[in-house]
């Protein structure tokens, strides 16, 4: 049983929290459960692929140094990148694999109206 | 009234009522639905915007996806306050209250050992930045050129090279160094930790490198010691900046294997 009095917040709600840190968590953390309305793993996983994606092109090389609590601190820089370059690799084939499923509906091509909006 | 249930969270029941004026996604206030020993904090959703078809289109949209985003997590902060929640993936939709209820039953036992495992603990995170570098400057060697003529010398611009990527390895190492330290440290108040990829900036708005991203489950009453700790070490490594989130609910440790 939880106690029912309000805890103490002296640190203020998600203040500094940004949008990365909050997708971060709602979409690849958090509990997996698949609803009735069972669409979810499919396009969030597409989604946070992408998401990965732009963090292994953007500035490629000076980027390789940040993966250090990953690989053996013993290794040289090569072997990190390589291993990037590997796992950049896989996802692009994984999403044209994901995107190839799905190729019928476009998701960008039932928007119309968000296009017209912008002008 | 039609409408699908949105799920955010399960809970034990909790005494105390949520923020009147609280809203979740949608717009819509959250309302919990009590099966047993467990408390599913739902809301009515339109079809419109959460059947399978139109929700695929949504996911898409990162502008949707964020405004949802912060829906959902509005209400898992409002119950963050009253009591641990256990956080469920965005967009965990379902068609009826009996739908969440059968999900319920079938998932009671991890539902209740994962909340007593938690109970008490909310989660922290904690991301290091190396500040943005200055442009290089194309620093000459006063001196050294006249050895080989006018025209510089191509060994000259080497050992130039070699300098400037000296220096950046060495400030390289230092900033993995301090977050190495901190995470050592941190990790001494907390219970459990998990070290998260590195933010990307065009999505973060951070400015500078992410070198460390990573969240602590700490216990509410150690985590005045945890804040002071991260205040602490903000002023001790130059050129980078330290960062302090939440508390947030304790969604990196909420997995059935955590």
């Amino acid at each position: 049983m939880t106690t029912a009095q309000r805890f103490p917040d002296p640190y203020g709600h998600g203040g500094g929290a940004n949008l990365a840190d909050i997708l971060e968590r709602v979409l690849d953390k958090g509990i997996v459960i698949a609803g009735d309305i069972r669409i979810n793993l499919l396009d969030i996983e597409l989604l946070t692929i992408k998401l990965r994606l732009i963090v292994a092109s953007v500035d490629k090389a000076k980027e390789m140094g940040i993966d250090w609590w990953e690989t053996d601190p013993q290794l040289s820089s090569r072997a990190g990148r390589d291993e990037l370059v590997r796992e950049n690799a896989e996802l692009r084939a994984h999403v044209a694999e994901l995107q190839g499923t799905r190729a019928e509906v476009p998701a960008r091509e039932r928007r119309p109206s968000e296009e017209e909006a912008q002008e | 009234m039609s409408g699908l249930r949105y799920v955010y969270a399960v809970c034990r029941p909790f005494g105390t009522p949520l923020p009147a004026q609280l809203t979740g996604v949608a717009g819509v206030p959250p309302k919990q639905l009590v099966h047993h020993d467990l408390v599913a904090v739902v809301g009515h959703v339109p079809e419109g915007d959460f059947a399978e078809e139109p929700l695929r289109a949504h996911l898409e949209d990162l502008d949707w996806l964020g405004a949802t985003a912060r829906a959902h997590q509005n209400v898992i902060d409002a119950l963050t306050v009253v009591t641990t929640p256990l956080p469920l993936r965005l967009a965990t939709v379902f068609r009826d209250d009996s739908g969440v209820r059968t999900m319920m039953q079938e998932r009671k036992e991890t539902f209740l050992r994962t909340l007593d495992r938690l109970d008490g603990r909310v989660e922290w995170g904690v991301k290091v930045y190396s500040e943005p570098e200055p442009e290089p400057e194309p620093e000459s060697e006063p001196g050294r050129t006249g050895r080989t003529g006018r025209t510089g010398s191509g060994r000259d611009y080497l050992r130039q090279r070699r300098n400037q990527r000296r220096e950046h390895e060495e400030k390289w190492e230092q900033a993995e160094q301090f977050a190495r330290r901190l995470h050592e440290s941190l990790s001494g108040y907390a219970e459990d930790t998990r070290i998260h990829a590195p933010q990307n900036a065009a999505l973060s708005r951070a400015p500078g490198r992410n070198i460390l991203n990573a969240a602590y489950l700490v216990p509410r009453t150690e985590s005045e010691a945890f804040v002071e700790l991260v205040d602490r070490t903000k002023d001790d490594a130059p050129g980078l900046r330290v960062e302090l989130t939440g508390p947030w609910a304790a969604y990196s440790f909420s997995g059935e294997d955590a």
